[in-house]
């Protein structure tokens, strides 16, 4: 697909004038997705989707347009300059832009990850036989998927990887899940069926009856499933620069007031894994590690280069919606055999469920415990616990609340599929709080 | 809007398969924004491409792909027959092809207007914008407007034939207000409005009145007193009822998710397939429906993606819950009645149990009636934050503006308004429920559920309603 787009790109650039300038991006999938519900197969099914955006801008104006495409070369070229005429008439009906983000020379990068991945009628072989004693649901996503950009000034980016993942949720007849991704570039399958008699094994920790908690303030432990959701809060009216000048963001206090986090927390943007392009819609590239938060200090703050150019400021070549892309938090010193004692009495929680910004400027996110929770005891695993809703905010969680931090971390894959599969994931360890708010 | 002709590409496919379907869909989605004066937003985006679903040994397989050439289609066609085999070798279910009806039909949005000039559509954004802008304590504003519009064709084998145009549009306002420290924002209705119509809905004169009053709003929310935290009488807006209706009525509602194919992602429900017929899930005033023929409303159509023609039906009549939301197969699989809400986002997506249009009926309250009646309490418009548990029972939701109720009529603005409770006990505690004069209709585009994911439009209506002890609670 490289190839194809360096060719369709180049020959839609030729078509400008001097008095035009034009941005081309490049997304799609080859993906096979298997839907599994007790441990059987619900749906199944392929996708082959690809879509091409052009952005023209001319006159201190611009608009953009983007469409299907064939991947038939001159079908496409002849659909993308008829809609490159149409954004032509339609530049004149619009109003100049004052923070327009203009293509710029670079140097262009290229970079493709093929793996070894299950053909389509292999999968349920593969998958059925480690599951047939549980059940299980889930979805199977795997194939290839890939980004382009290209520009009038001549810079050109490639990112495509091979990859899959087995995203799914074991449960008991009492209704207890465990939560796990199975995921990689490489199926292997005897990994493949140790990952999973792994998971089956974390089912007897649930087969005891559930405590029901009264609502009120417990020590807590977070797992990284759960504080990697925490995380993904931060791209939501979070550490946006946008959203903090316009009043809208969780870390106002942080930015007017010099409120700080806990010196335990240090996060930063880190490109390092290679797992997500380091290029934006606007073809700029990101630093390979940007700090955001260090030591409980806000350090940076995701800013793009419409942003930058609206406040005068200089751009760190965040995405446009300036949300994490590639977010790693740093670890702690708490050792993995001392969370339950260090816990004490407290809940152990492995996922958080549907989170939201219950009062997004005071920093207060609300959300459901979910999959694994237990009740801990003087240091030991008593029972899971049935599901609470919890309301606290980003200050007591990563602030004067956080205790410690565990000193592994754990990568999480975006496994989200909404309009195509995800690039990449969060890595971040577990955090073990003095005190976390359970309302419900 | 590009067409291509689906049935002679139908003619020319060789399909060794029970049964098969086509379905072809062209979406375009134009955005116009403006925010703090200047443009932020002029693009369209247009997805097009055509889903192939097969029935093999009692398993539907799909292959969908944007290359809509004869030779792509046969061997999507040939891809999603490999593809049923080798999931008939560990199947949940074994399907017959009655789960598809062979109905045919056209549909088409009312619309009005039918045209507008790309110019006027920024005028009336950007004079929407200025009357956003009522004080220097406004510090951001956006006016946004997007319109959608959709041709979906499907054909099958057994002679299902259907059609359907949508035109849709939506805006959305917003105002953020500044001072001492204090933000405070201010929507249309929270969610903006999306309605199936013409670009009759572009009034300038209705938008910016509408506007002015949402920017002295957010200007008035930043004087005003945190909500109370209390145990209290809560009445709510038809534009918060939208979602509260949404989140713990639809959802759990959803037969897929009471089978359990969503445990992995949107989650199970508290309802079981015994509760039909039996559950009491609210007082005795609560009537919902599903009704995709309701004019205007977002996620009305003729048919739903398995070819089943839709119909109004009662969900649940005089609190008691009667039928699921449930298509075709799901229908097939739990034995629960169900409705024509087998739904896709795209092309690109297999369709799964959605809500489609989901309202309370009205009652026979006025506002005046619902407020005067309230010796103390909250009344919340426009929801700002949402939550609930994976079983769709511990909810809490926030919203944008609230007023103190005392002694029978509304008194002092808060801000920061929220409330929390379960769903049966919340709904069993709904007191009155606003006549016709309180009813209004919205939709949202965003409803997100599915392994692969999928986000679609979904419609709302009801009047306001009173319920009886809640927990309601301010800000941080």
């Amino acid at each position: 697909m490289e190839q194809f787009f360096k060719e369709l790109s180049q020959k839609i650039i030729e078509k400008i004038d001097n008095t035009e300038d034009l941005m081309i991006n490049f997304w799609g999938e080859d993906s096979h997705f298997t839907r599994f519900n007790q441990s059987k197969v619900r749906q199944n099914g392929f996708v082959s989707d690809a879509t091409l955006s052009i952005t023209l801008i001319s006159n201190q104006k611009t608009c953009s347009t983007s469409f299907s495409l064939s991947k038939n070369a001159s079908n496409d070229l002849l659909t993308a300059l008829s809609h490159l005429e149409k954004l032509r008439r339609d530049i004149n009906f619009l109003p100049e832009d004052p923070f327009i983000v203009f293509p710029k020379e670079g140097q262009s990068s290229s970079t493709s990850s093929k793996g070894e991945l299950l053909s389509v009628d292999k999968v349920v072989d593969a998958l059925s036989p480690a599951i047939k004693n549980v059940d299980l649901a889930g979805i199977w996503a795997s194939g290839n998927i890939y980004v382009g950009y290209a520009n009038s000034k001549g810079l050109l980016h490639w990112f495509s990887t091979d990859s899959f993942s087995f995203d799914y949720s074991l449960i008991t007849e009492s209704e207890k899940m465990v939560k796990d991704t199975f995921a990689g570039t490489n199926f292997d399958l005897e990994k493949y069926n140790s990952f999973m008699k792994n998971s089956i094994n974390q089912l007897q920790l649930l087969d005891k009856k559930s405590i029901r908690l009264e609502p009120g303030d417990y020590r807590t432990y977070i797992a990284p499933a759960g504080v990697s959701d925490l995380l993904g809060m931060f791209s939501w009216n979070g550490l946006s620069e946008g959203a903090i000048r316009r009043g809208q963001s969780a870390f106002l206090k942080m930015r007017n007031d010099n409120v700080t986090l806990s010196p335990c927390f240090t996060l930063n943007e880190d490109f390092s894994t290679g797992l997500t392009p380091m290029f934006n819609d606007e073809g700029e590239l990101a630093v390979k590690n940007l700090p955001l938060i260090n030591n409980g200090i806000l350090k940076n703050t995701l800013i793009n280069s419409r942003t930058a150019q609206e406040y005068q400021i200089e751009s760190n070549f965040a995405s446009g919606w300036e949300g994490l892309r590639s977010p790693v938090m740093s670890t702690g010193d708490l050792k993995e055999n001392e969370i339950p004692s260090k816990i004490d009495s407290g809940v152990f929680l492995n996922n958080l469920h549907y989170l939201n910004w219950s009062d997004n400027i005071g920093g207060r996110i609300t959300g459901m415990t979910r999959y694994a929770c237990f009740w801990v005891e003087n240091g030991e695993i008593v029972a899971p616990i049935e599901n609470m809703r919890f309301d606290d905010t980003i200050y007591n969680i990563f602030g004067e609340n956080l205790e410690s931090v565990t000193n592994h971390s754990q990568f999480i894959p975006d496994t989200g599929t909404y309009s195509s599969r995800s690039f990449g994931g969060t890595e971040c360890p577990g955090i073990l709080l003095n005190s976390f708010s359970l309302t419900l | 809007m590009e067409k291509i002709n689906l049935k002679s590409i139908y003619n020319e496919l060789n399909v060794n398969a029970e049964w098969f379907g086509i379905r072809k869909v062209y979406e375009s989605n134009t955005y116009r924004m403006i925010r703090d004066g200047n443009p932020q937003a002029n693009s369209t985006g247009i997805s097009h491409g055509i889903m192939v679903e097969v029935l093999k040994n009692g398993q539907f397989a799909y292959a969908a792909s944007s290359d809509m050439s004869v030779d792509s289609i046969q061997k999507a066609i040939d891809k999603a027959i490999i593809i049923a085999e080798s999931s008939s070798k560990n199947p949940l279910y074994n399907f017959s092809k009655d789960v598809r009806p062979n109905n045919k039909g056209k549909y088409k949005s009312q619309r009005l207007e039918t045209q507008i000039a790309l110019k006027d559509l920024n005028d009336i954004l950007r004079k929407s914008y200025e009357s956003l802008k009522v004080s220097d304590k406004i510090v951001s504003a956006s006016a946004m407007a997007r319109i959608t519009e959709t041709n979906y064709q499907y054909l099958s084998s057994d002679g299902a034939d259907i059609e359907q145009d949508f035109l849709i549009i939506g805006s959305s306002f917003d105002a953020i207000a500044q001072d001492n420290g204090i933000t405070q924002r201010r929507t249309d209705n929270g969610r903006g409005r999306m309605f199936q119509s013409g670009y009759e809905v572009f009034d300038e004169a209705e938008l910016t009145n509408m506007c002015s009053r949402i920017g002295n709003q957010a200007v008035e929310l930043l004087y005003a007193d945190e909500c109370p935290t209390e145990t209290t009488n809560l009445v709510l807006a038809p534009d918060q009822m939208l979602l509260q209706i949404h989140e713990s009525i639809g959802h759990p509602l959803e037969v897929d998710r009471i089978l359990g194919d969503e445990r992995n992602y949107a989650g199970w429900s508290f309802v079981r397939e015994q509760d039909f017929g039996n559950l009491k899930y609210g007082s005795d005033i609560m009537n919902i429906t599903f009704d995709p023929t309701v004019k205007k409303e977002l996620a009305s159509y003729g048919f739903d993606d398995s070819g089943k023609k839709a119909e109004k039906e009662y969900i649940i009549k005089d609190g008691i819950l009667l039928r699921g939301l449930g298509g075709t197969e799901s229908e097939k699989r739990s034995g629960i009645k169900g409705v024509a809400n087998f739904r896709a986002c795209s092309w690109n997506r297999p369709p799964i149990d959605r809500m489609a249009n989901l309202n309370l009926e009205p009652g026979d309250s006025s506002f005046d009636e619902i407020i005067s009646s309230v010796e103390k309490g909250v009344y919340m418009e426009s929801n700002r934050s949402w939550s609930i548990d994976d079983y769709r029972n511990k909810f809490q939701f926030g919203c944008e503006y609230g007023k103190l109720i005392e002694n029978g009529k509304l008194t002092k603005t808060v801000k920061n308004p929220n409330y929390r409770g379960v769903t049966t006990p919340f709904w069993n505690n709904l007191a009155k429920v606003g006549n016709h004069s309180t009813f209004e209709v919205f939709g949202t585009p965003n409803c997100g559920k599915g392994e692969p994911n999928q986000s679609v439009r979904v419609g709302h209506a009801s009047p306001t309603c009173l319920f009886n002890n809640i927990e309601v609670f301010g800000g941080a």
